[in-house]
């Protein structure tokens, strides 16, 4: 069976941005990824290492600002739906293969290495940026805020700028 | 009016909501084709846009979406997430970001929906930003300095720029209309495609009448309440306003039989209202009636709402917005608080009242009879205060 072609981008950019004021309507906030993340990582260190949660500035003001367990957060219950939404979606346009998609000019150790490195810099980015593409960027272009849209722009502007350095990863 | 969480929808019902908004946030990104690292970058080395143009589109449909529905009372903007801006912190994560996009080929949201379809890289990408964010944790005291500098707080955009919402939206589509016709002669420039970018085609065509109308129509969803609160200040049309009135007399009437279908909706300066309160009266602002809360208390059946203002023009103000807003059950206090005073609170009396007619004779009776009982209803009967305002912006981000 061939794979489904993709969705015209900007149908999709329609359904995107009815599905995100829906959202803003209903539960008044944005879409999200990164929070996700962070919700897991806390979760993590609270189970392995309580003691040190205790003692630590960030985490002490992750806990100020959410009640309760970390993983009973809007954005973990989301990310969760974006999950079997996307496996849903590729089961139905035949897309569901293993595989490690790189540049034909790079080894597969290099395509992992770049993969955790990449992540690490989102995971610092991100805190820093209060929130990712999808939080900070999209979210933020919706409501305007000053904070989002120059989000949005330094996101896109520093890939711009580091681009050509990693050409060799991509082309 | 929105948003619905936490009245409407409670916070656990929410977590159903996110799981269902979740899955088609997925099942969105999979089809446009985000689940795949070689299209993502490709719009940094020119031969795939598509992240481009499904960003922005979303990205301004929503725009326009949310000044539509705050226009029409459907969303209190006051409620809605606005994301912070630290200016330093934003920039450098930003870049980081960006750099991050480049190494990697991923960002969050697209790396989970890649991963769901059994994308390796998406994995690996995934423990990485888990591992960023611990990172991030252990090493905060070197950030944290940075990461607090510069709170702006929440301001939107266009207020920053000083331009009007309509304007900015406006602007913010033309922008990004002109970035779809740029990099699709990019796009075919680097994928060697001869063929101009933008043909005269039924599908271009549409979508650039489709573009402009979304562009435009931002200019027919102004901020109500800065459009409605600059239109009352025009004497000429709040003058000739049809309005509800109740004259002093018959609230004075109302309040001496402690009628329980009013209510008394206060909007004179808070330095007015505690120094002399009508008795239940609720201390009311302009800003108050915009908001979701505050303005519930209007909608209250069987209930005759009471506009005080301080005086005539103020009370044809405070009338007009209440009307327009489509609150039911108004009825202005005729000449405002000032009017009251005079007639009935202040009332003095004559030494000989020398009238023939019968109707002067028993108003004149009746405004002596209540000079004589409304101050003691008011100092025996205490005014509710001011309107309650609990909700709280949501809290939102990453």
């Amino acid at each position: 069976m061939e794979t489904t072609k993709y969705m015209n981008p900007y149908l999709a950019g329609v359904l995107l941005g009815l599905l995100l004021l829906a959202t803003i309507y209903i539960t008044g906030r944005g879409l999200g990824a990164s929070g996700a993340f962070k919700s897991a990582a806390v979760a993590t260190v609270e189970a392995v290492a309580p003691t040190h949660v205790e003692n630590s500035k960030f985490y002490a003001e992750y806990s100020k600002e959410h009640q309760g367990s970390p993983l009973m957060n809007w954005l973990v219950f989301e990310v969760i739906g974006v999950l079997i939404g996307a496996f849903i979606s590729g089961v139905v346009s035949n897309r569901l293969t293993w595989k490690l998609e790189k540049g034909p000019r790079i080894s597969s150790k290099t395509r992992i290495a770049a993969a955790v490195i990449g992540g690490i810099l989102w995971g610092i980015g991100s805190q820093l940026g209060r929130g990712c593409t999808s939080g900070a960027a999209l979210s933020g272009m919706a409501v305007m805020s000053a904070g989002g849209i120059i989000t949005m722009f330094a996101i896109f502007g520093g890939a711009y700028g580091f681009a050509y350095f990693f050409r060799k990863f991509w082309i | 009016m929105g948003p619905l969480v936490p009245d409407i929808i409670g916070n656990d019902l929410n977590f159903i909501v996110a799981l269902i908004i979740g899955i088609f946030f997925g099942i969105i990104l999979e089809q446009a084709g985000f689940s795949t690292s070689k299209k993502l970058v490709g719009l940094f080395y020119g031969y795939d846009f598509t992240v481009l143009r499904v960003f922005f589109t979303a990205g301004v449909t929503a725009m326009v979406g949310v000044m539509a529905l705050s226009h029409f009372g459907l969303l209190d903007i006051n409620l809605i997430y606005i994301n912070p801006t630290f200016l330093t912190s934003v920039i450098v994560g930003g870049l980081i970001m960006g750099l991050g996009f480049v190494i990697g080929g991923f960002c969050p949201g697209t790396s989970v929906c890649a991963a769901a379809i059994g994308k390796i890289d998406a994995i690996i990408f995934i423990i990485g930003s888990f591992l960023g964010v611990l990172i991030f944790a252990e090493t905060y005291p070197i950030w944290e300095e940075l990461y607090l500098a510069q709170n702006w707080g929440n301001p939107q955009l266009f207020s920053m720029l000083g331009i009007s919402q309509g304007l900015f939206a406006f602007l913010f589509v033309l922008l990004a209309l002109f970035a779809y016709f740029i990099v699709s002669m990019i796009e075919n420039k680097a994928n060697g495609i001869k063929k101009p970018a933008v043909r005269f085609t039924p599908y271009y065509i549409s979508l650039a009448v489709i573009g402009f109308a979304l562009a435009i129509s931002a200019f027919f969803f102004p901020d109500k309440k800065i459009s409605l609160i600059e239109m009352s200040k025009n004497q000429e049309v709040v003058q000739n306003y049809e309005l509800n009135y109740i004259t002093a007399d018959e609230l004075a009437c109302r309040l001496m039989s402690e009628d329980k279908r009013i209510q008394i909706i206060d909007f004179r300066p808070s330095a007015d209202y505690e120094k002399l309160a009508l008795p239940k009266s609720i201390s009311f602002t302009i800003d108050n009636l915009f908001e979701k809360e505050p303005s519930k208390i209007l909608y209250l059946r069987h209930k005759k709402n009471i506009l005080i203002a301080k005086d005539d023009e103020e009370a044809k103000r405070v009338g007009f917005i209440a009307n327009e807003l489509g609150f039911k059950n108004i009825r202005v206090l005729k000449g405002g608080f000032e009017e009251f005073e005079k007639t009935i609170l202040d009332f003095a009396p004559v030494a000989e009242f020398a009238s023939d007619k019968t109707s002067e004779k028993d108003t004149y009776r009746f405004r002596f009879r209540a000079s004589q009982m409304l101050p003691k209803l008011i100092k025996d009967n205490k005014p509710a205060g001011t309107v309650q305002k609990k909700q709280k912006r949501v809290v939102g981000g990453c």
